[in-house]
């Protein structure tokens, strides 16, 4: 056996120098949106958004096409808006976070308890409450992490933990809205009221906007954004090729844990009252998930956009008031969302097949 | 001469299995090193070893005569070791331009960079795009497509590309060609030499006997989880390589590790 005994390469050199090109028979309406959609997921979301509004405007007039209705949804979502983009982070990272309207409430607990029966000023307490959201959120991390358990499952131990520290600590105790409103007003902050052109935005309204705004920033525009899709997709490949796996994973469930801690004092604003059996603590979940999901986020990681997320769950908000002004059992709001829901995936799984 | 990257007794064990059983090795200033095994001979366990990846049990590890101690690839690369992995470790979803800045990216100078952390995406796209010309890459279209809507050939080009743009001591390519046509391994092998010119040493780990002689100056044969012998292609043939790694040879005194 020598060396090179056929110089089959040889012929390389006098070879076509042209690249595979490939016509794109695909040219039509479907192909370009199939294109348009893998290009940008949250489009899709933010159709049916518009559809949906155009639509319950059509049926229902300027009763529903109006400033008041258009911000009342606004308002009626912000908790759920805020808890999915804690949700957006995590399930990037191919996880899912069962324990974020737990993490909520118990927040909303801390800080009127810290309040009213430690007498903490109340800017003190609401930092406490942030920072504790922000320390389950760092023990969930720790056990993905280090400890290697399934996202699943330390959220859904943690969501039961976190509740029922939530009605010991409180002793299943409401403290009024009334109580708040005189001794410490803060607390309700982000249910501070304003008016542009003759719509009512609350704080709270502002705050998740912004939040979105930022995040999507830094998604798409910084070195720990890229990190975060790229942990979801793969995380061997991720780690093999720089990126510090656990510190990503850390400061994720942080930050989700964070952001949970924002929407229970959203929900001091929203409710007015701090109670630890709202309803947030136990459907909150999946009202969370069932916006991401909506909002085209895939649920195997490292895929969507967060804007998605807020779509989405403007759009179980459009449905909601929408039905309820038209008059239609409150089953039909559950009948659509979960069409909607698998209707997104379909959907996902479709514009997937450019990829494949 | 001192080499570059030294190993001394390394040891590997997965419960019973022993993948690296006392591995030696030394890559010279330089010099492009293949390193042939039968499968399971542990060759990718050891350059783990060496790259950070895999942390070995015992040994010791030298980079220009200083010990080292590697435990994670992001230590490797920040000494200047730089690795292109079978399994390729890129980010399917992610675009060309962000994999090959993963981990390192750039900012964007001033208030925007510093404050608010904003990546400078076009003089990466830019470089990236660069990277991929000096390889002959150019038929991708758009810096911007991911990663998954690329041959499995031009993957190999972008993580060939990604490794030889910024290993600044060492760079390691386990089975380059692998996954290629004759054109594009006839580009890689290309590049391999481009690199070596640059003075900077490579090891090359390949099944494909043709590659490894035409390119190696020196061949690191793996045997049962160590160093075999270290010979040169010159004075061997491929049968020769063939029959010392699978054991149908012994290795003569003056070549034996």
């Amino acid at each position: 056996m020598s060396q090179q005994a056929d110089n089959f390469e040889a012929v390389v050199a006098t070879a076509d120098a042209k690249v595979a090109e490939f016509e794109d028979t695909r040219k039509g309406l479907v192909g370009r949106l199939q294109h348009a959609l893998h290009q940008t997921p949250s489009l899709v979301p933010l159709i049916v958004l518009l559809f949906s509004i155009a639509l319950f405007g059509i049926m229902l007039g300027s009763k529903f096409f109006s400033p008041f209705a258009m911000t009342l949804i606004l308002q009626q979502v912000q908790i759920v808006g805020v808890l999915a983009a804690a949700q957006t982070l995590v399930i990037l990272t191919a996880g899912i976070d069962l324990s974020v309207g737990a993490i909520a409430v118990l927040c909303t607990v801390v800080m009127g308890k810290l309040t009213f029966d430690l007498g903490i000023p109340p800017f003190l307490s609401v930092t406490i409450g942030l920072a504790v959201g922000t320390l389950i959120g760092a023990i969930s991390g720790f056990l993905v992490s280090r400890v290697k358990l399934p996202p699943f499952i330390v959220t859904l131990g943690m969501w039961q933990i976190v509740l029922a520290v939530n009605y010991l600590f409180s002793k299943n105790e409401t403290i009024r809205s009334q109580d708040i409103e005189t001794e410490a007003s803060f607390l309700q902050f982000l249910g501070t009221k304003f008016q542009i052109a003759g719509a009512t935005f609350t704080l709270g309204v502002l705050l998740m906007i912004v939040l979105f705004i930022a995040l999507a920033y830094a998604l798409r525009s910084t070195a720990w954004g890229r990190h975060v899709y790229a942990v979801g997709d793969d995380p061997e490949a991720a780690e093999l090729s720089g990126v510090d796996v656990h510190k990503t994973f850390m400061s994720v469930y942080m930050l989700a844990g964070f952001i949970c801690a924002l929407a229970g004092w959203v929900m001091i604003g929203r409710f007015g009252s701090i109670s630890p059996s709202a309803t947030t603590g136990v459907i909150g979940n999946i009202q969370a998930i069932t916006a991401v999901v909506i909002g085209g986020i895939s649920l195997f990681g490292g895929r969507g956009s967060i804007a998605g997320a807020l779509f989405g769950a403007l759009i179980v908000g459009v449905f909601e008031l929408g039905l309820r002004m038209a008059g239609a059992d409150p089953q039909w709001t559950f009948l659509l969302i979960g069409v909607l829901i698998i209707a997104a995936v379909a959907v996902d799984q479709w514009i997937r097949k450019v990829s494949a | 001469m001192e080499p570059i990257l030294k190993a001394r007794g390394l040891v590997k064990r997965y419960g019973k299995v022993t993948a690296i059983d006392k591995a030696d090795f030394d890559l010279m200033p330089g010099e492009i090193l293949a390193v042939i095994g039968d499968n399971g001979a542990g060759k990718s366990s050891m350059i783990k070893a060496v790259s950070g990846a895999v942390v070995p049990d015992s040994g010791k590890i030298w980079l220009e005569g200083k010990e080292v101690q590697f435990r994670s690839p992001i230590e490797a690369r920040e000494a200047g070791i730089e690795t292109v992995y079978q399994q390729l470790a890129m980010s399917p979803a992610l675009s060309i331009a962000d994999n090959m800045f993963m981990g390192r990216e750039l900012r964007k100078p001033g208030f925007l960079g510093t404050y608010l952390r904003m990546l400078d995406k076009p003089a990466m796209q830019a470089f990236a795009r660069d990277k991929l010309n000096e390889l002959g890459l150019a038929t991708i279209q758009n810096i911007n497509q991911a990663v998954e809507s690329l041959s499995g050939g031009q993957r190999q080009g972008v993580a060939v590309a990604r490794a030889a743009a910024f290993g600044s001591k060492v760079v390691i390519l386990d089975e380059p060609t692998a996954a290629l046509g004759v054109k594009e391994s006839r580009r890689v092998l290309e590049l391999i030499q481009d690199v070596r010119s640059r003075g900077i040493p490579i090891i090359l780990i390949s099944h494909n006997m043709p590659h490894v002689f035409e390119v190696a100056d020196r061949i690191h044969i793996h045997r049962l989880g160590k160093r075999l012998a270290v010979i040169k292609p010159a004075d061997f043939t491929m049968s020769d390589a063939v029959a010392l790694m699978t054991g149908a040879m012994e290795p003569p005194s003056e070549v034996a590790a």
